[in-house]
């Protein structure tokens, strides 16, 4: 097969060519050390953290009730053990000096109300650290509780019984559908690959119509095009720019996973539960690496369709300014999908090839389908890739011989006329 | 080993830029390409290089039809250069060539040696972009022959570049040639034609106005130029019948004459009227032939 030995050539040229770039090294390393960075973010925020520690620093209670101040103190420290706090003196004079100089954080007046409820004002340098205020007033919260209680004679059991919380439970009927929590997390991971998702299409198809324009404004197109079909040169540059893409994504996803891997402990619990790290279903994953590949051949081979209509590189972002409108409408469609994935225009979006990528993956990824759905959405892809694939090759076969300073979409129509066999 | 174009016609649209098109190209020969801008001889040359397909008519190189299988015995230096700017000279003559079924060591040894033979075997690892557009056009030439092609198409091989360079070229084109190389140029400049090529066609409109070997064209074209300097009035001249066209110059008279009957005859005439300084019957020059049939001047 001599065609298939071409296309090899032009792949690993394609590939060798676009590794060995200083942009592509760049690139990779930069965006590499972005993510070594997200990976470390707890401990890198803990550390700035600990650089401006204020909990060294003790708050003064200051008891103006007489009675409650005890109680304050150890209800904080059961509640809250780093921050440093203690009983002080009634001298606000002193206290406020002590304040202005660093020496404290900061105290709090406790005092009862006319109508006999604990009450605090706290002061300090200023109030810009949230943290403490929260501290302090969710203790004072629980001290009233308590106080009030007392007055009130309640036992200590009715005390437990006011105290707990009513249970809330929520459940889905729908067989197999997924809890809140399980909703929450998939929504999170969904909510990351789509971003992977988004921006990879949106680099990778560019590096497409670019690489396309290049050859043809250097003219060596008409060389190439004597020596390989337009249309093994075509998918070579796609699957060579995608093997590309695949090496840079590796790159990041693996080192990413194992500084990941180190720090997910710290990752699971708090904030980042809401991404779902730490049951990431294999399932949405697969999904992801197949919609993002049916992705990209979508979309690259429409990159290489429209980048063979310019001849100027100048002019690629103004002819695959409507690729790139797709991808977003994709993309907003998605995220807007991802808190109403039942919606109707959600489903029926997810059908629409250019869409498909994102919006199927979403609903897979959030909502529980049956299979056939994203399957259905994968052979929609494999069609659309194919029959847009071969209108590619026919505009790409006559577009890459055309030079003219025009750059519209109506070329379409003068390339279809070139690179027709017959056209009398 | 011949091409033959049977009855090639090519259209975009409504506008037909080669029509009829019947021309047999020998082996082994220059074969040179004539015309004007846009009579059609890059769309013919796309024509047989398979990149643009003919409405009707056959192309064949060897009997069989020129697709992408037959790519690694044709060279084509297109009349728009265009290398890889970022590429450095041996990355780019490699891929090139490996496109053309061409292995990456003997694709080495042969860019040496053209190297060494344009004189710039330092340009082998510079990026393209960094070199001359003189010695961009060498690189360009030797990507075009770098596969030991048995067909070179070149498309305007020479415009662009400095009298020595164009020395260069042409020498290394008739090696090719003396090598068993078929090769079809085009040219807007009849000198290089004329000096180069025993058989050509000029083209018009993308039909054929001349086509056959260069002796024949001039010999069945018939007319002659007549070159006369003397030291009396020519003028008379003009009126004599024969003659197609006169123009005065400073010494004397240039004629087209219908022959050398015609020659013949003015010697006669004017051998009595006084001393003639020149007289020189000389075949007609491609350019006249070029004029008379298209109507115009080449640029």
């Amino acid at each position: 097969m001599k065609n298939l030995n071409n296309f090899w050539v032009v792949l690993s040229h394609t590939y060798i060519s676009k590794v060995k770039r200083k942009q592509f090294i760049t690139s990779t390393v930069g965006t590499l050390i972005f993510i070594l960075l997200m990976a470390n973010i707890v401990p890198i925020i803990e550390f700035f953290v600990s650089l401006g520690d204020d909990d060294t620093k003790t708050v003064v209670v200051v008891d103006e009730t007489n009675q409650l101040g005890e109680l304050f103190v150890d209800t904080f420290q059961t509640m809250h053990e780093d921050t440093p706090i203690k009983l002080g003196e009634h001298d606000e004079e002193g206290l406020k000096e002590q304040v202005l100089n660093d020496e404290i954080k900061g105290y709090v007046l406790l005092q009862l109300d006319e109508r006999g409820i604990p009450q605090a004002t706290y002061k300090a340098k200023n109030l810009s650290e949230f943290g403490t205020q929260e501290e302090l007033n969710s203790t004072l919260q629980q001290v009233k509780m308590v106080y009030v209680a007392q007055q009130m004679n309640l036992s200590g059991e009715q005390l437990l019984l006011l105290n707990e919380p009513a249970s809330f439970d929520q459940e889905a009927l729908e067989e197999g559908s997924k809890t809140q929590e399980e909703l929450s997390q998939a929504r999170g991971l969904v909510y990351i690959l789509l971003f992977v998702i988004y921006f990879a299409v949106i680099l990778y198809a560019n590096m497409i119509a670019t690489e396309v324009a290049t050859e043809k404004a250097s003219r060596v197109m008409e060389i190439l095009i004597s020596s390989v079909s337009p249309v093994t040169q075509m998918f070579a540059k796609i699957i060579g720019v995608g093997l590309v893409g695949l090496t840079q994504m590796i790159i990041w996803l693996g080192i990413g996973y194992f500084a990941l891997q180190k720090n997910v402990e710290k990752m699971t619990g708090g904030f980042f539960s809401v991404f779902g790290f730490e049951n990431a279903s294999i399932s949405t994953i697969i999904y992801a690496i197949v919609f993002f590949l049916l992705g990209f051949f979508l979309y690259a081979t429409l990159a290489a369709l429209l980048g063979s209509l310019v001849s100027r590189i100048e002019d690629v972002a103004q002819i695959i300014s409507p690729m790139t409108w797709l991808i977003i409408i994709g993309f907003l469609l998605a995220m807007f999908g991802l808190y109403t994935p039942e919606a109707t225009f959600i489903t029926v979006t997810s059908y629409i090839p250019f869409f498909t990528p994102m919006i199927m993956f979403m609903r897979v990824g959030v909502l529980n389908l049956p299979v056939w759905e994203p399957l259905l959405g994968i052979a929609v892809l494999i069609v659309s890739i194919i029959l847009l694939g071969n209108f590619a090759a026919k505009v790409y076969k006559g577009g890459v011989l055309m030079y003219g300073a025009s750059s519209s979409l109506k070329d379409i129509k003068t390339a279809l006329q070139l690179g027709k066999r017959n056209n009398s | 080993m011949a091409l033959k174009l049977e009855h090639v016609t090519k259209r975009f649209g409504k506008f037909t830029a080669v029509d009829d098109l019947s021309l047999e190209i020998p082996e082994h020969e220059i074969f040179g390409f004539l015309g004007r801008n846009g009579a059609g001889k890059t769309t013919t040359f796309r024509m047989i290089l398979g990149i643009l397909d003919p409405n009707e008519g056959e192309i064949s190189w060897d009997g069989k039809k020129i697709d992408y299988s037959t790519s690694p015995e044709i060279g084509y230096l297109p009349e728009e250069r265009g290398l890889y700017p970022k590429l450095t000279v041996k990355e780019q003559i490699v891929y090139l060539a490996r496109l053309r079924k061409m292995n990456k060591k003997d694709a080495l040894k042969e860019l040496d040696n053209w190297l060494e033979r344009f004189k710039i075997p330092e340009y082998k690892t510079k990026r393209v972009e960094e070199l001359s557009k003189g010695n961009q056009q060498k690189i360009q030439f030797i990507a075009s022959v770098i596969h030991k092609p048995k067909l070179l198409i070149l498309d305007e091989p020479f415009s662009g570049l400095d009298p020595v360079n164009v020395e260069l070229l042409k020498t290394a084109v008739i090696d090719l040639k003396n090598a068993g190389t078929s090769i079809v140029f085009s040219s807007h400049q009849m000198g290089h034609v004329e000096e180069l090529c025993n058989y050509l066609c000029i083209m018009h409109h993308g039909k054929t106005v001349v086509n056959g070997s260069l002796r024949e064209i001039k010999r069945s074209f018939g007319k002659k130029n007549l070159m006369i300097h003397a030291d009396f009035d020519l003028d008379f001249l003009q009126e004599f019948p024969g003659v197609t066209k006169a123009q005065k110059t400073a010494a004397g008279m240039h004629l087209q004459i219908t022959g050398e009957d015609v020659a013949e005859a003015i010697l006669q005439q004017i051998a009595s009227r006084g001393m003639i300084r020149k007289f020189e019957l000389e075949e007609p020059s491609l350019n006249d032939i070029f004029i008379e049939k298209v109507g115009e001047e080449l640029e």
